[in-house]
């Protein structure tokens, strides 16, 4: 953490397209474009969180990062060195500085193998400790993230969901990563494990200086554990704010539309506040629309949005939005405002800001 | 915690343990402890391991104890029945020196047992081995790496397609001769037709093993090795095999089936080993025409043959489940 101020994970323009193959001789018609120009950095220290709806692209651009899928096109720094274009053999060494923990605790743990193996693996591939040596990191590693010691020699089917997840974070964190992608990693889980394991989370980033991509569907989670959010919708991020400006003024309609639909636990505020109510699915990401993406389903759609493609704009200080309301070069031109968006810009004019705390976490 | 007294007795005179479950933590221990334990609560596998063990035991010391040559002709004793004739036909032609009867020529059916379950014990395991080696290795190279896999399966389906009886007596022809003069004649055929039955038994396991590992490859906790950095050399020995060893190991049960088969339907066509030397499927098939007259010696031979299929096959199950941390459990 010496320099605090230089990212320790920056993306940019980052594209996984999916090849649609089809006919007989498997030709290539087309692609789904799980991610489709991205781009953000992470402050070491720093946790983004990642939000969207199911299939707008967070897992994959979780894996993408990790270079678990092999990029379409796209820059990925981490600590300064690029990292998109390397082979799966040169990147092998700077694996222990980036880890994952992943959303399926039953699913992302080798059935046939004990605690103590699961966790010692990135040890087996990356150290040359002695058997001792790495058998005393694993009881470490157990104690670190609240595992019994003595449950060790265990498979994992033995292990309630919280545990099994518990021990993929002691898995994540065995190698001392900086960077620890976290792919939904409550998502699988009851609520009230839920808040164990983000406590465990933010307990372990406190201790080992870990920097997070929190990716998660759940907002008032992201709440509780990111520093910064980043909203994506359709395989591009739409929103990209501090914590705080985003839940208090959220820029972008999509966002705002999120944001509604997150429950109020005053009844009294529940009672007074607007939903925003989305229609339609969203549009396949083989064939997203012309113009900006979110355009078939805003409810602030303009005439421009079904043409031309919003681009990211910082229109405060680390307040990014890609949406033709906060472009001042679109709105100049455009004379009549369109119903129904009546400020969004500015402080004071939305009338229920929905900043009571959301206190689901702990 | 209100159940420390549950720790039982032999925990009472040492430290107090806290905590429920003292019992399964210690489960884990050993893990081979663990998978025996597993495999004595499956009846069939441990009366099939017993029974296993028996005949090869039966096959290995029988010369030892039973000094009889299978290959003496004993003229004036020949066509004998088995001794436990006597019991309800007085006028049966029986001897002691041949407890289970001999054949037309004299020959002594017990030796020959013995005889032959050396070499057919000796054939079907190793074939059963080599066709799992190739099934495996192709499924799983198949399986794992995606630019070989049209190659590979086309290939399986290339052999699979040659008409097997055909090819292995083309195979006998041509090398069986330069076989005998490099290893001998018995082990020269012994090779022969442990790689004759390997080759060109193992696509079905190939192909079982190929859509196992398909469907592994997808799971997350293979995401999870890549992620850790694990080359394939070492996540395919790490968590691929152990993940498909189930279906290995009940393909290699048909594979012992079938391979002891097939010796007996070389042998039959006379391709296999030579007549003076005895196998139970050789033996089985020199006495087809002669079953109605010469009951026992079809049945002892068959029985022995498909007893132990039948054996290896419990076993193989016991394994199975014996190797299943899931299954072990409860």
């Amino acid at each position: 953490m010496a320099d605090a101020t230089r990212p320790l994970l920056s993306v940019r323009d980052l594209k996984m397209h999916f090849p649609i193959t089809a006919g007989l001789l498997r030709r290539r018609v087309g692609a789904v474009k799980a991610v489709d120009g991205v781009s953000f950095d992470i402050l070491p220290g720093e946790t983004l969180g990642l939000v969207g709806e199911s299939g707008c692209g967070k897992s994959t651009t979780g894996r993408a990062v990790l270079r678990l899928h092999d990029i379409t096109s796209g820059s990925i720094r981490l600590d300064g060195t690029e990292i998109g274009r390397m082979s799966q053999s040169a990147l092998r060494p700077l694996r222990p500085r980036m880890q994952m923990v992943f959303q399926d605790p039953q699913a992302s743990l080798d059935p046939r193998m004990t605690v103590e193996a699961i966790i010692r693996e990135p040890l087996d591939e990356h150290t040359r400790l002695s058997a001792r040596h790495k058998r005393d990191k694993v009881l470490e590693l157990m104690d670190a993230v609240g595992l019994n010691r003595r449950f060790a020699g265990r498979f994992p089917h033995a292990f309630s969901g919280g545990q099994r997840q518990r021990i993929g974070i002691a898995r994540a964190l065995a190698l001392n990563p900086r960077l620890v992608v976290c792919d939904e990693p409550i998502a699988a889980l009851d609520v009230s494990i839920q808040a164990q394991v983000v406590n465990l989370l933010e307990d372990l980033q406190e201790r080992f200086g870990l920097t997070y991509l929190f990716i998660s569907h759940d907002l008032s989670m992201v709440r509780h554990i990111a520093t910064k959010v980043a909203v994506m919708y359709l395989g591009r991020i739409v929103e990209l704010q501090a914590r705080e400006g985003l839940y208090r003024d959220p820029l972008h309609p999509y966002t705002r539309a999120l944001l509604s639909a997150v429950n109020e636990p005053d009844p009294v505020a529940a009672r007074s506040r607007r939903r925003i109510v989305l229609r339609g699915d969203v549009p396949s990401p083989a064939n997203p629309p012309k113009g900006c993406n979110f355009c078939t389903r805003c409810p602030d759609v303009m005439p421009v949005c079904r043409e031309v493609d919003p681009a990211t704009l910082e229109v405060g200080p680390g307040r990014w939005v890609a949406c033709h309301l906060h472009d001042p070069a679109v709105m100049r031109g455009q004379t009549t405002r369109p119903f129904g968006t009546m400020g969004h810009r500015g402080p004071g004019p939305n009338p229920a800001p929905l900043d009571t705390p959301a206190r689901s976490a702990t | 915690m209100t159940d420390a007294p549950a720790a039982g007795p032999s925990s009472a005179t040492k430290m107090p343990m806290p905590g429920p479950d003292v019992r399964l933590a210690a489960a884990g221990a050993s893990q081979w402890k663990d998978v025996w334990r597993q495999f004595r609560t499956h009846k069939g596998a441990v009366l099939g391991a017993t029974f296993l063990v028996l005949v090869t035991l039966f096959c290995i010391l029988g010369p030892w104890i039973w000094r009889v040559d299978p290959g003496d002709l004993d003229v004036r004793n020949k066509d004998l029945r088995p001794i436990y004739h006597a019991l309800w036909d007085s006028g049966a032609k029986v001897a002691w020196a041949h407890p289970l009867g001999s054949d037309n020529l004299g020959r002594d059916l017990l030796a020959s047992l013995i005889a032959g379950g050396r070499v057919s014990l000796a054939v079907g395991w190793t074939a059963m081995l080599l066709s799992m080696v190739i099934g495996t290795l192709v499924g799983v190279l198949a399986g794992y790496f995606w630019r070989l896999d049209g190659v590979l399966m086309r290939f399986t389906d290339l052999v699979l397609a040659l008409p097997l009886l055909p090819l292995l007596l083309v195979m006998m022809l041509l090398f069986r001769d330069s076989l005998r003069a490099a290893f001998g004649p018995e082990m020269g055929i012994f090779l022969l037709i442990v790689t004759g039955i390997g080759i060109t038994s193992w696509m079905n396991t190939a192909r079982i093993v190929r859509g196992d590992v398909l469907a592994l490859k997808e799971r997350e906790f293979i995401l999870a090795a890549r992620s850790i950095g694990t080359p394939a050399r070492r996540m395919i020995p790490r968590h691929i095999l152990p993940n498909v060893m189930s279906s290995i190991m009940v393909s290699a049960t048909l594979g012992l089936a079938s391979a002891i088969i097939t010796e007996s339907a070389l042998s039959f066509l006379g391709l296999g080993f030579p007549s003076d030397f005895p196998t139970w499927g050789k033996l089985l098939f020199d006495s087809t025409d002669r079953m109605a007259d010469f009951p026992e010696r079809v049945i002892w031979p068959g029985l022995a043959i498909s007893l132990t299929v039948l054996s290896v096959n419990y076993i193989g199950d016991g394994l199975r489940d014996a190797f299943d941390p899931r299954i072990r459990g409860r």
